[in-house]
């Protein structure tokens, strides 16, 4: 798609749409929609490791955990895809080989971006050539913030030939784009410039995904779709750690985006610890009993 | 069936109703004790949503309201006349608090005998009801700071209150509270369909301790109101209702001593501009009219948009009408209840038939309305001019009418062409045009970019047949004070 028309993009305006979103937390799920909300959150789930500290042994293990989320039923999961650092593509790949399981890779300098074109494209390169299926870039924060949103759009652009067949996911980095009309405007951008997804955050700065900013997003998607008809994905990352929280996210979904985008070829939540709270949740509701946390492994 | 991904519907989410005691039967509330009417005449009072009889209420008779005027005279002569402002406050903070504590409750028995949704009843009128008190509880003791210069402020005496059915227990929160706190004491009167909330504030009243007959609830219909806005020995009536009845009111305290205020029907203008915060505005619109069913006085029950993006906003709007849950209101996922009354339902089914015979285009969103109960879908009615009746007369139900319009002098000529003047919205990115529109759109009630948002600190009242008199605010203190009297 051509360079997005800005002229086209209405504002936004904050307080409606925090007033807005706190209505999907007002929805309350119940029995079988409850149960199967859960088992499709975990079916979304992007199992995430970011830290100088991964090692081969953490992402075995989390890649485990990614594959039966719950050892004692094969029913639930696996996870939509685990995320590492490019370093590590090849030891998850071969965890998850012969699984639905995908493995995504931060590139571009994550979680910065602040580094040359040249270099970000090559980590591109080297993920995918390293088995990556799909690559999570971060957006030049300052260049969109000092208004230079074509260049923006080529960077986008380059990075999206630069995966190949990979899937790319654009991180906007919300909590660093301060207001909302400038997660419109670069959800837009990144929509225009190729993105198979558009992501809330890395992760590193707070805050990280709130319903607000997903709600903002999620509406420049049905508006993308429904000018052009292409569908793109969403993925909430950072600070979605309890069930009931990511609950709201999918009613959100479904209620702006319809039941097309309920599955994990669309929607993704980026999250590490919420594996655990959404199977907790899920016992709760099929035994009647509030579960611990060392009933569940933590990986 | 609900299953998450390919269900049409959540599994049911009832709020639950143990907490709730219903009585099979309440009496009237005069001088701080339960008693029957007259000839214990009683009538039914019940659940819009299941038409079921939800209890039986006192038919008060004008002997009846007779006795609870000269209960609240005596109590004003008395004890609650005396008062200092202070003490006053004490009372009505006591009852504030009392509300925060049995607000559930209060929130089930407003959805069961009224049929709005328990999420509106739960989050928007039970704060603002234990709002309003805790409001005017803060002004009891600053009356005498409260107007212009250094007035002498006294209280008015005996006030006659008549409230209507789509808010009842916030519409006896806006008048008992500040009657009270400016030292009145009161006769209330709620609507005839939907009287158990406000019976429930007068066991939290005398829980609270306030003197016999400072507050007297009467319950009944027409003739019972009348009988109050009759009485010779009442000082003032504030009413909240339809304009006929208001028209009815200023008719009969004519020539006599009486104050009054009047709190009446509503056709408010919301203007969507070319400029607006779309998607932020497509709520704005489905709050404006679809809040409690849209039996809202100040309801934005006419859409004006600007044509560059007419089209966008009504697609918009249709998408976001299907997600809208029509059905039990104690559902918690439910966002539009049933409707109070039959009465009231067949006034707007006759309506939005009268817009397709007129030449209007009638649009309602695929979905499930239950068959029983009384239930509207909400509605869109397109292509309108100004000429239809339904855009002239208020319609007090979730349908909205939609005109267009090419410069912002010309919303401005629409909106203010109708009889009303109670409110209107506005929704623009640009200050400049948000302040041109505020300012010259009649309308006692201008919201910007928000609608149907309450505060008791903002006061509320109408222009042209809408009415007389505010309430909410410093505003509304002045109807229940003399000056220099």
């Amino acid at each position: 798609m051509a360079f997005p028309n800005l002229r086209d993009i209405a504002p936004i305006d904050e307080v409606g749409v925090k007033e807005r979103a706190s209505r999907y937390q007002k929805r309350s799920l119940k029995g079988e929609t409850k149960l199967s909300a859960l088992r499709l959150a975990l079916t979304m789930l992007d199992v995430t490791t970011l830290e100088g500290k991964d090692s081969v042994g953490k992402v075995k293990q989390m890649c485990r955990k990614a594959l039966s989320p719950m050892a004692s039923d094969p029913t639930i999961g696996p996870a939509a895809a685990v995320c590492v650092y490019p370093s590590l593509v090849k030891i998850a790949k071969n965890e998850v080989a012969g699984s639905k399981v995908k493995v995504a890779s931060v590139a571009t300098a994550f979680p910065s971006g602040q580094s040359r074109l040249r270099e970000r494209l090559g980590e591109i390169k080297y993920a995918v050539s390293e088995g990556a299926d799909e690559i999570d870039m971060v957006i030049s924060r300052g260049k969109f913030l000092a208004g230079d949103y074509r260049g923006l759009y080529d960077e986008v652009a380059k990075c999206k030939e630069a995966c190949g067949e990979a899937h790319l996911k654009v991180i906007l980095e919300t909590g660093e784009l301060e207001t909302l009309d400038n997660v419109r405007i670069a959800s837009e951008i990144s929509m225009s410039a190729g993105a198979d997804f558009i992501k809330t955050s890395t992760g590193k700065i707070a805050p990280a995904a709130t319903l607000p900013v997903t709600l903002v997003m999620l509406q420049a998607i049905a508006d993308y779709h429904e000018r052009t008809g292409i569908m793109v994905g969403m993925k909430p990352a950072g600070g979605i750690s309890d069930a009931k929280l990511a609950l709201q996210y999918l009613v959100m979904v479904k209620e702006l985006l319809g039941k097309k985008w309920l599955s994990n070829k669309w929607f993704r939540f980026g999250a590490s610890s919420l594996t655990n709270d959404l199977l907790m949740q899920l016992e709760k509701q099929r035994t009647g009993l509030y579960q611990g946390g060392d009933y569940f492994s933590k990986d | 069936m609900y299953d998450f991904i390919n269900g049409d519907e959540y599994a049911p989410a009832p709020e639950s109703t143990s907490e709730l005691n219903v009585k099979e039967q309440y009496g009237l509330f005069i001088h701080g004790e339960w008693c029957d009417a007259e000839g214990k005449k009683t009538f039914d009072t019940i659940d819009p949503s299941n038409q079921k009889v939800l209890s039986k209420v006192a038919l008060a008779s004008s002997n009846d309201v007779d006795k609870a005027v000269a209960a609240a005279r005596s109590a004003y002569n008395g004890e609650w006349g005396q008062m200092s402002g202070s003490d006053r406050g004490k009372y009505l903070y006591r009852i504030s608090r009392l509300i925060q504590e049995r607000s559930r409750e209060f929130a089930v028995l407003e959805t069961m005998d009224g049929g709005k949704p328990i999420r509106e009843s739960r989050d928007i009128d039970l704060p603002l009801v234990a709002a309003h008190f805790f409001y005017y509880a803060g002004w009891a003791d600053k009356l005498d700071y409260a107007f212009p210069g250094k007035q002498k402020v006294s209280s008015v005496g005996v006030v006659g209150q008549v409230i209507p059915w789509n808010f009842p227990l916030m519409m006896a929160a806006w008048k008992i509270a500040p009657a009270l706190a400016c030292g009145n004491t009161v006769i209330l009167k709620p609507a005839e369909t939907t009287s158990l909330t406000a019976l429930l504030l007068a066991e939290v009243i005398a829980e609270a301790g306030v003197p016999a007959g400072v507050v007297n609830i009467v319950t009944g219909a027409g003739d019972t109101g009348r009988a109050i806005v009759e009485h010779p020995d009442i000082d003032k009536i504030a009413f909240t209702g339809s304009t006929c009845v208001g028209k009815q009111i200023l008719k009969a305290v004519a020539g006599t001593e009486k104050t009054y205020t009047l709190e009446l029907g509503g056709k408010a203008a919301h203007v969507i501009m070319d400029d607006a915060a779309i998607d932020q505005a497509v709520e704005g619109i489905v709050n404006g009219i679809f809040f409690n069913q849209g039996n809202v006085c100040c309801a934005g029950s006419r859409l004006l948009v600007q044509e560059g993006v007419a089209e966008k906003v009504i697609k918009k709007l249709k998408k976001r009408m299907e997600s809208l849950i029509v059905g039990n209101p104690l559902d918690k996922n439910t966002d539009i209840g049933a409707i109070n009354s039959k009465e009231q339902l067949n006034t707007i089914k006759r309506m939005v038939k009268s817009a397709t015979k007129e030449g209007a285009e009638v649009w309602q969103p695929e979905g499930n309305v239950p068959r029983k109960g009384n239930y509207f879908p909400p509605t869109l009615i397109l292509d309108c001019a100004q000429s239809h009746t339904v855009v002239q007369q208020e319609i007090f139900g979730p349908v909205l009418t939609i005109q267009t319009f090419r410069t912002v002098n010309e919303a401005i000529e629409k909106a203010n062409n109708t009889e009303y003047g109670l409110s209107g919205g506005v929704w623009s990115d640009k200050g400049a045009k948000v302040f041109k529109l505020t300012d010259q759109i009649n309308a006692g009630i201008m919201w910007a970019n928000t609608y149907n948002a309450f505060d008791p600190a903002s006061p509320f009242g109408g222009f042209k047949e809408s009415g007389i008199g505010c309430e909410g605010g410093l505003h509304g203190l002045y109807p229940y004070v003399k000056l220099n009297g």
